[in-house]
């Protein structure tokens, strides 16, 4: 038999043990700022001096001749290469509805320079290699990739705007070529800091100033932090680069994710664990980005095309962003900019080129999926571009047009500011078709905001979203969330029963003052 | 009239650590459901949990007591007196009418008493811990501690918790008020406090038209509960 007192024992132990793990304890294996620097920011010892390689002497005609002097001794390498995101723009995805599709930026358009179609000498400056054209690319020839762009550690090594891919006609080939090594933050950020155009125009969170600012701006790469290079966390092998974002891609794999290093189950506090299994670390611990420099939030196409004597022209804000340019339109920068939120699964769809729309609705450029009840989803930080761009009104289809072009009357809008020309062209080059009429219709794109982590003291508090007011996920409505919601039903019952309780103990007890005040007077 | 310990003193440290528990829980409960703003949600939720799961302790030396001492007894339901005592509190108390129940140590509660007292432990109490519980516990379907329950989000759980909550703030209001009720205001308060109280002795008991009420008591209470009124009875030896 069980003796009741045993029973209560184990039972004051149980809660005991509850009560304790109530109260935080520092989890075992945070280092402080020296260890971390140590394991997390170890100058890579390169095994090869690549200016003592004889091969590299001398100078460089062409930029290819660099990548086949690269391939001479690295002679697999280009295989790798070749196989990657950064080469092909292009990745094989399933997509629910679709089948197995081809998504990547070349075929996908979106809400800010809308796409590559027919603009590809410009769009291609930022690809990894060499001569891709509005006329085409062989993906084949393996001297057309750019090995500099990611591995010149000189500094000196830039491509050239509208040029295809090559680089500037006044870098120094043999410079860049002797300086080789692993790419550094300013590699990945020449191109992806400058996305859309200009300075952390796209992403928000990645930007130039990423290069030169402290932990207040990001707890990782910041100089006067662990100081970590992209492929810290982007962990590369063979050329594969961990991470991708869902404004091109579809699919849950190859993440980059904070558990990596972190575990899922990083805080002191339980309370805070479990909210993981819905929330994701970035939501918390990126309060705000841009913090240093303006992202676009809105881009106005429609605007487009307003000359000054014949002119076009642009507008400034205080900071120096465009607000306007004639050849692309109106715009919205914003900084220090609170993000908003979004449940998502780590699976995506796209808008394609051909796919029908509702011009009465706002068209999503990408949609995360994901809601409360998928155990794969998780609530996400986003920046969510807002653009009006050009369709073609009667097929209901997003157009592409073709914008850029190297001289006028080639039929590139940002020569010529003709939209039904650059619509038609842009169609014709993409294989998609025209009705020769144009609006402009309301779209949204996406851009999950991973980076521009803030140190932990700064994260994001429980009341900032656990508050009936207007919350950070005030839009999230498909739960229950504590603190943010109530039954108007119960309330009023509630609130009503509380009211009559304490009126009727307040009449009862007149009452009785009244009859023992009578009974007083009467003896 | 004679003095009798009527409260033990583990009866009212459970009272007092009760009232300080569930009041605490209150003022936490409510900042959480965002009913006003005081110590921050963060505090809020961290004391409440605290709180709760010194609260179900209490429930668990509460349970073992009443069980190991028979008291449970005190709050079996009988509709002997309800009327009475109902019509006293609506009109007998303002015209100086004798409390139509007589306070014994084997008869502790007046039937309304019981009602409520018991609805609490077998209703209200066991909600708001089932319910707190998978609060706590039950956080999204599909998983957290307990995936298996798949009830499909915390709405269910949190409106049934708060339901819980102004019932028990309802009684709460009462019951402070109630306790004014007693032979004088303070009576009961005292006796809470102290564990004495005065109660009407053997003959005037003999007197009373309860008698038989309270002899039946006796018959079902069985031997704890006579021995229960012992120890009092000795208590009152000893202070004599």
């Amino acid at each position: 038999m069980i003796r009741p007192i045993k029973v209560l024992f184990f039972l004051a132990v149980a809660i005991a043990i509850l009560v304790v793990m109530e109260f935080p304890f520092t989890p075992v294996g945070t280092g402080n700022l020296e260890e971390l620097r140590a394991d997390h920011s170890k100058p890579h010892i390169a095994s090869v001096d690549h200016a003592k390689l004889a091969a590299l002497q001398g100078t460089f005609e062409r930029p290819q001749d660099v990548t086949r002097t690269c391939i001479s001794c690295h002679t697999e390498r280009h295989h790798e290469v070749m196989a990657s995101n950064h080469w092909n723009w292009d990745r094989e995805a399933y997509i629910p509805g679709r089948g197995i599709t081809e998504v990547g930026k070349k075929n996908l358009i979106n809400n800010f320079c809308i796409g590559i179609g027919g603009s590809e000498t410009s769009c291609t400056k930022c690809h990894a290699g060499y001569g891709w054209t509005d006329t085409g690319f062989d993906f084949e020839v393996e001297e057309n990739i750019d090995c500099l762009i990611c591995h010149d550690q000189s500094d000196t090594y830039v491509k050239a705007s509208g040029g295809a891919g090559y680089p500037m006609a006044t870098v120094d080939l043999g410079v860049a070529a002797r300086s080789v090594g692993v790419p550094e933050k300013d590699n990945c950020g020449a191109c992806h800091f400058y996305s859309g155009g200009g300075n952390n125009v796209k992403h928000g969170d990645l930007e130039e100033a990423l290069l030169t600012s402290g932990q207040d701006v990001d707890v990782h790469m910041g100089y006067d932090g662990t100081d970590m290079n992209c492929t810290a966390c982007h962990v590369t092998d063979k050329h594969q680069i961990s991470g991708k974002l869902y404004s091109v891609s579809s699919m849950n794999r190859d993440r980059v994710t904070c558990d990596q290093c972190h575990t899922s189950e990083p805080h002191a506090k339980n309370i805070l664990n479990e909210h993981t299994l819905k929330v994701a670390c970035q939501t918390c611990h990126i309060p705000v980005y841009a913090k240093v420099n303006a992202t676009k939030t809105s881009w106005d196409w429609s605007k487009a095309g307003r000359l000054k004597d014949g002119e076009p022209f642009h507008e400034e804000d205080e900071d120096g962003n465009h607000t306007y340019l004639s050849i692309k339109g109106e715009f919205t920068w914003e900084k220090n900019l609170e993000p908003e939120y979004t449940w998502f699964n780590g699976t995506a769809d796209h808008y394609f080129l051909g796919d029908v729309i509702d011009p009465m609705e706002v068209v999503k450029m990408n949609t995360l999926y994901g809601d409360y009840a998928d155990p794969d989803a998780k609530i996400i930080p986003v920046k969510i571009h807002r653009a009006k761009q050009i369709f073609d009104c009667e097929n209901n289809m997003i157009i592409q047009p073709k914008l850029f072009a190297e001289k006028k009357g080639e039929g590139g809008y940002w020569q010529d500011f003709d939209w039904d020309i650059a619509a038609k062209l842009g169609m014709e080059h993409v294989g998609a078709p025209y009705s020769g009429n144009f609006c402009f219709v309301e779209t949204e794109m996406y851009w999950p905001v991973n980076h521009m982590v803030s140190k932990a003291d700064e994260a994001v508090s429980c009341e900032e979203c656990h508050t009936p007011d207007n919350g950070r996920l005030a839009n999230l409505t498909d739960f229950y969330m504590p603190g943010r919601d109530s039954h108007a039903s119960v309330e009023f019952m509630g609130r009503t029963i509380l009211i009559l309780s304490i009126i009727g103990v307040l009449v009862h007890m007149s009452v009785r003052l009244f009859a023992w005040a009578r009974d007083r007077r009467e003896s | 009239m004679r003095v009798v310990k009527i409260y033990k003193s583990f009866e009212r440290f459970w009272h007092w650590m009760q009232a300080v528990l569930i009041g605490f829980l209150m003022l936490t409960g409510f900042e959480i459901h965002s009913s006003y703003s005081f110590m921050g949600f963060e505090n809020a939720v961290h004391y409440h949990n605290i709180a709760a799961y010194l609260f179900i302790g209490l429930i668990v030396f509460a349970i073992f007591w009443h069980y190991a001492t028979g008291e449970w007894r005190q709050y079996l339901p009988t509709r002997q007196n309800l009327r009475a005592q109902i019509a006293f509190y609506l009109t007998g108390i303002f015209k100086h009418a004798p409390h139509p129940h007589h306070k014994t140590e084997l008869s502790k509660l007046n039937p309304l008493q019981r009602l409520v007292y018991l609805g609490l432990k077998v209703l209200v109490i066991p909600v708001m811990v089932t319910s707190g519980l998978l609060y706590m516990f039950y956080r999204y379907p599909q998983a957290g501690g307990m995936g298996t329950l798949n009830i499909g989000g915390l709405e269910v759980v949190a409106v049934v918790h708060t339901i819980g909550a102004f019932a028990l703030a309802a009684f709460l209001i009462a019951h402070l008020y109630l306790i004014t009720t007693g032979t004088t205001v303070l009576s009961n308060l005292k006796a809470m406090i102290t564990g004495y109280e005065e109660l009407e002795d053997e003959e005037e008991l003999q007197q009373h038209p309860n008698q038989a009420a309270l002899a039946h008591a006796i018959a079902t209470n069985g031997e704890q509960a006579v021995t229960g009124a012992e120890v009092g009875v000795l208590a009152v030896d000893a202070k004599e």
